[in-house]
């Protein structure tokens, strides 16, 4: 697709970018917004402007939003509740003698 | 479901005060509501960075200076944000620009006032972003998940805006005799206008009814005005500057201060376009938007010659 001649209006969107950030080295990265840009150089660019204004960011993945597959709370019946019932996949569903230390 | 289940299953969520999600069913109202409300408070950040850049060449120290350019890109930054969760809803930010350019769009009316001063900086972050942080806060609590999460991003930046404004105010208030008139000179023009932020009476307010019954505002206009009120006037006296208003009285009984009436007729004056700034207000706007073209231009054209030269 020539999309660069249909587009190189300066009015494009561009594609959307999903934007995940890492506190302190360690941490997990977690979701902070989303933005457009061109390109992924940009996009994270772009990022560190707008989602590490503060500091305290150790690291940032930027990701098309088109390549996000999310479940839908539709299906969260469907999709989690079955895990509701398995008291028994945690440790507190199991008894222990009384006295017995370190378990 | 039929409409009628999935209308019930909705409300039901939001009075167990579940998080509503992008991809989750709602009513078209609720979206075009939210919609209407998330873009013009996008608009409001990337306009309200105007009166304040104004100042910015003209800062009386370096201090300053660094410190209103932090505050303006921030507030850049909240437009995207804002821009962002209305698009998590089906808007086009496209389109959601076209309308501001165009005038079509509301944003809040305080930005269509002046800064006259170098004191204005200074009022605008005391009384402006001390505003917009007791509306944000209820907001963070919004049922919609990207709106509340936009709101709580934004409200940990205000703090530094509404601390950085009062120190201006209380080194202007401590200053010499022409500095103090010149910071009471800002206060009184910008002390109306501010509680014009909260917009109009309940009684007046078409959508507030709906709006809380959402659970996007959990509390109502006068409220949140009321409550501005109280915070603001000890911090007035406490670096004594008074506030133009006569009927300011504190009362015991209900540990409020009752205040006088807005002026509604220069409320829906301004918000309807014919306030002191609002054509310079949308000139710069789109301005700001012609003159950055080549460069979203330049951008698209390197990422193209990225992909050519990665396809090749
Ligand atoms: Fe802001
Ligand atoms: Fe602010």
């Amino acid at each position: 697709m020539s999309k660069t001649e249909a587009t190189l209006n300066g009015d494009s969107q561009w594609p959307l970018w999903e934007v995940f950030v890492q506190g302190p080295e360690g941490e997990p990265h977690s979701h902070a917004g989303s933005l457009h840009a061109p390109d992924a150089a940009l996009a994270l660019q772009n990022a560190r402007d707008v989602y590490s204004r503060r500091g305290g960011v150790s690291s940032i993945w930027v990701v098309p939003a088109k390549d996000i597959i999310a479940s839908s709370s539709a299906e969260n019946g469907l999709m989690f509740e079955p895990m509701d019932s398995k008291v028994y996949r945690h440790a507190q569903f199991y008894k222990v003698p009384r006295g017995v230390k370190n378990l | 479901m039929d409409e009628t289940a999935q209308i019930e299953n909705f409300e039901r969520r939001i009075a167990a005060g579940e998080s509503i999600e992008p991809k989750d069913w709602m009513p078209e109202r609720f979206r075009k509501q939210l919609t209407r409300m998330i873009s013009q408070h996008a608009h409001s950040e990337i306009v309200g960075m105007l009166p304040e850049g104004a100042w910015i060449t003209r800062a009386p120290t370096l201090r300053r200076k660094i410190t209103l350019l932090a505050k303006v890109q921030d507030e850049g930054g909240h437009g995207l944000y804002l821009y962002c969760a209305a698009e998590t809803l089906g808007a086009d930010r496209s389109e959601l620009i076209d309308q501001l350019l165009a005038g079509k769009a509301k944003y809040s009316s305080i930005f269509n006032y002046p800064t006259l001063s170098w004191a204005d900086i200074g009022v605008i972050g005391w009384f402006v972003d001390g505003a917009a942080i007791v509306n944000q806060t209820m907001l963070a609590k919004a049922s919609y998940g990207p709106y509340s999460r936009a709101m709580i991003r934004i409200c940990k930046e205000e703090n530094f805006h509404k601390k950085q404004g009062f120190e201006i105010v209380a080194t202007l208030a401590a200053g010499t005799p022409a500095q103090h008139a010149m910071v009471q000179d800002a206060v009184n023009r910008w002390w109306w206008p501010s509680l014009m932020m909260f917009g109009p009476h309940d009684a007046d307010s078409p959508n507030s009814a709906e709006l809380k019954r959402w659970g996007i505002k959990r509390r109502s206009n006068d409220e949140l005005r009321q409550r501005f009120v109280d915070m603001t006037v000890p911090q007035a006296q406490a670096v004594n500057l008074t506030l133009p208003d006569p009927e300011l009285r504190y009362n015991a009984a209900t540990d409020q201060w009752h205040f006088g009436e807005i002026n509604w007729e220069e409320f829906h004056r301004v918000i309807n376009g014919d306030g002191p700034c609002n054509k310079e207000r949308l000139q710069a706007r789109r301005d700001a938007h012609e003159n950055g073209r080549w460069v979203r231009e330049a951008a698209e054209a390197y990422a193209a010659k990225q992909q050519r030269m990665q396809a090749a």
